[in-house]
């Protein structure tokens, strides 16, 4: 399978994402203002701080050429990944429900925390069980997932929180908990931990590695 | 037309920033603030002032977390 991962100006996690993506399968990089995703599978939206995260994080980088295909391809089903920055950027463009605040605390935090497996229904997280803890770290200062009460009850019913941060791990005062989310059809998944940072044992955990490894097997 | 654009976090909202402020303002002795919320101020000049809502919505809060008042200057 042929991965491509989305690199925007003040993008800093993707060339992991393309490594790690390189582990299970052909990884391309792709940059924002093409606006072609011709023969690529899955798309890695990154980490970083896109365009500065002027105005608030995610907010200008959708606007970016890329992500108008990246919106069709969304639409089609093909599956997409946002991490950190991504998942901002993919909130931003109304890819994924609600929005990433600043910290409770108000801290940049950078530690390893370990999320609980919610859903498998994406394609990042089918083969997993459901209870299943993954150990992967985070690194943001705006992480705080947020929706209103209602939207959230809807995510519960609709099977949309993929991943919870496990009890006493949540470092940014998520709302109850949500580490990841997807879009209502499953193919969009956004996480503010990093999988792509834990796809080797000498950094102390290979669970990022699962998500990609699931990816590839879902598409095969 | 020059128009001003205040942005605010929600009502209900926890907004780090202005309670970080709040915390250090008794340090300095200033003991009876309470409440502050730490918003921006976005400034900018249009031919089209009736554009200035939509784009308020569309880029420059986000209406889920952010609400914000448009202010004609002149």
């Amino acid at each position: 399978m042929i991965w491509g991962v989305v690199q925007f100006p003040g993008s800093c996690d993707e060339r992991d994402a393309l490594a790690a993506a390189g582990l299970v399968g052909e990884a391309r990089m792709l940059w924002h203002a093409d606006d072609d995703l011709d023969g690529i599978d899955a798309v890695v939206v990154p980490g970083g701080f896109s365009y500065g995260d002027y105005l608030r994080a995610g907010a200008l980088a959708r606007f970016s050429r890329l992500m108008e295909a990246l919106a069709a391809f969304a639409q089609q089903g093909g599956p997409v990944l946002g991490i950190c920055n991504g998942f901002q950027v993919l909130c931003e463009a109304g890819l994924l429900p609600g929005a990433l605040l600043t910290n409770e605390d108000i801290r940049f935090v950078c530690r390893q925390v370990e999320v609980v497996v919610e859903s498998n229904r994406s394609p990042f997280t089918a083969g997993l069980e459901p209870g299943e803890r993954l150990s992967i770290p985070v690194k943001h200062q705006q992480g705080r997932f947020f929706a209103p009460d209602d939207v959230l009850d809807e995510l519960e019913s609709c099977d949309q929180v993929a991943l919870r941060y496990a009890a006493g791990h949540n470092p940014n005062g998520s709302v109850r908990d949500i580490a990841g989310v997807t879009n209502e059809a499953g193919n969009v998944l956004g996480l503010m931990p990093h999988p792509e940072h834990a796809v080797d044992e000498l950094t102390g955990s290979v669970d990022g590695l699962r998500l990609f490894k699931a990816a590839a097997a879902a598409l095969a | 037309m020059k128009a001003r654009v205040l942005i605010r976090p929600k009502e209900g909202i926890l907004d780090p920033q202005g309670k970080a402020v709040e915390r250090a303002l008794p340090a300095l002795g200033f003991e009876d603030v309470s409440h502050v919320r730490v918003g921006r101020i976005i400034e900018l000049e249009t031919e089209d002032p009736g554009e200035i809502p939509a784009l308020c919505e569309k880029l420059l809060a986000n209406p889920l977390i952010e609400d914000f008042e448009i202010e004609t200057i002149e």
